[in-house]
């Protein structure tokens, strides 16, 4: 017994080392995992509020270029406004709301929910953004996050004031995306070297690409609605072993300087999510 | 300044810097990656216990990691390096720094041959640690070598600049 603690005596210091890498080690494998398990909701708090803080000071320099976005998306916007669109025949009349059931029978799939950017890295291999909005305000994980320019992310974690995002820039995070003029779908990752490009891979050899192309969200994604923008192809790289392209994609959000961002609340995500997931891969 | 609030502030600071000023920089290469923050453990006093070395240290890296959403990434190469840290400056010192054990390292206290060996080798190793977790996940040798040799030029680059621009007291007053 003496000497047990003899032992841990002399080596207390390594012994304290090794404990201390150990704790890292699970908490690394643990996040790797699952991005929900660790993030306690209260340290989120905690630093989500220093970031609200220096937000608060930085987004008066990008106040330029966050107005010229808006009054761009607003000059979208009212150029679908129904006001714009003459009906001849005269025979009904269109009413605008937001209720989950339009005039005709329809229901609302998507709904868009505003939200400020108050913290964000491009410069790691795994960036999440963090964001002013929780599950009081209607946040669930799983949310697809777009920006006026084009898409960015993926709510993984939902505290009750704060959010964070996986964004595109992240080595796991995997999207549906297509090409605008044939509708070809790949699926579109990043190999963590340059935080303005994508890949996109899985396009194959039959379809005719040129650079510039313009590459939407799929119409097979989940959480995604379909033909937002995501970028242009900027470089096509023909694989000679396989049938499909690696197109490097020129994305069209600037990930440094995100400021506003909307969540896009699907209705009938979990429904699909599940179906999908029940379905077994082997028939 | 009582050292203890000294050192609280640089914790707080060192921080800051890293996450809102160089984690901001847009990247000018994949390999390069500005990292300055563990210039706070190097910068602790020499003689301070080494359990306690450990826990700031691993407090450290973890408050970064609550920053950047990846609990245990920095955390880990900070505790190796401050476990490393002693032996490295035994091996460096002279006998008579080596006793008076509240100053800190720095090119006053300790010239600045040992000091900038003593910042390479500790930048270096802290690197590797961080690099080869990163590797580990999505492995590619040569990002493996590239990222480390780049990451650790820079890093040692903005410590010289840092040791030029900040005048530490305590060491300057200690100086030959």
């Amino acid at each position: 017994m003496r000497n047990i603690f003899l032992f841990i005596q002399r080596y207390f210091t390594f012994i304290s080392f090794l404990v201390l890498q150990i704790i890292c080690i699970i908490l690394l494998s643990r996040s790797s995992e699952s991005h929900n398990s660790f993030f306690s909701t209260a340290a989120n708090e905690v630093t989500g509020r220093i970031n609200r803080q220096y937000s608060g000071v930085t987004q008066y320099f990008a106040l330029r270029e966050t107005n010229r976005l808006l009054a761009e998306e607003n000059a979208q916007l009212r150029n679908l406004l129904k006001d714009n669109f003459i009906d001849t025949v005269a025979k009904s009349i269109n009413v605008t709301d937001s209720t989950t059931r339009d005039s005709s029978g329809r229901t609302r799939k998507f709904r868009f929910l505003p939200a400020h950017v108050i913290g964000n890295t491009v410069t790691l291999q795994n960036n999440y953004l963090t964001i002013e909005r929780g599950t009081l305000q209607g946040v669930k994980k799983g949310m697809a996050v777009t920006s006026p320019q084009g898409i960015v992310g993926v709510v993984v974690d939902a505290g009750p004031n704060i959010s964070r995002i996986m964004s595109l820039l992240h080595r796991k995070s995997k999207v549906s995306a297509m090409l605008k003029k044939d509708g070809v779908a790949g699926s579109l990752e990043w190999d963590g070297a340059d935080p303005s490009y994508l890949l996109l891979t899985d396009i194959p050899k039959s379809s005719v690409i040129k650079t510039g192309d313009t590459v939407l969200t799929s119409t097979y994604s989940s959480n995604f609605p379909s033909r937002l923008p995501i970028g242009t192809v900027s470089k096509i790289n023909s694989d000679t072993e396989s049938n499909f392209y690696t197109l490097r994609i020129k994305t069209a959000v600037n990930f440094f300087s995100i400021q506003y961002v909307y969540l896009i609340d699907n209705a009938f995500y979990q429904e699909q999510f599940n179906l999908e997931q029940s379905t077994p891969n082997k028939q | 300044m009582n050292p203890v609030i000294k050192h609280i502030f640089r914790f707080i600071l060192f921080i800051l810097i890293q996450v809102f000023v160089l984690n901001t920089i847009p990247p000018l290469h994949q390999f390069i990656v500005p990292y300055l923050y563990f210039l706070f453990i190097l910068w602790l006093p020499i003689g301070i216990n080494r359990v306690a070395l450990l826990l700031v240290a691993f407090l450290f890296g973890l408050s970064l990691d609550y920053f950047t959403g990846t609990p245990g990434l920095h955390a880990s190469p900070c505790v190796l390096i401050a476990y490393l840290r002693p032996f490295l400056l035994q091996l460096l010192l002279a006998q008579e720094t080596a006793e008076a054990g509240y100053k800190e390292p720095g090119h006053a206290t300790m010239g600045w041959v040992p000091y900038i060996t003593y910042a390479g080798i500790l930048s270096l190793i802290h690197h590797i640690c961080l690099v080869l977790i990163e590797w580990l996940q999505f492995g590619d040798f040569f990002y493996f070598i590239g990222k480390v040799t780049g990451t650790t030029a820079i890093s040692l680059l903005m410590i010289l600049i840092a040791e030029l621009l900040i005048p530490r007291k305590e060491a300057s007053r200690a100086g030959k």
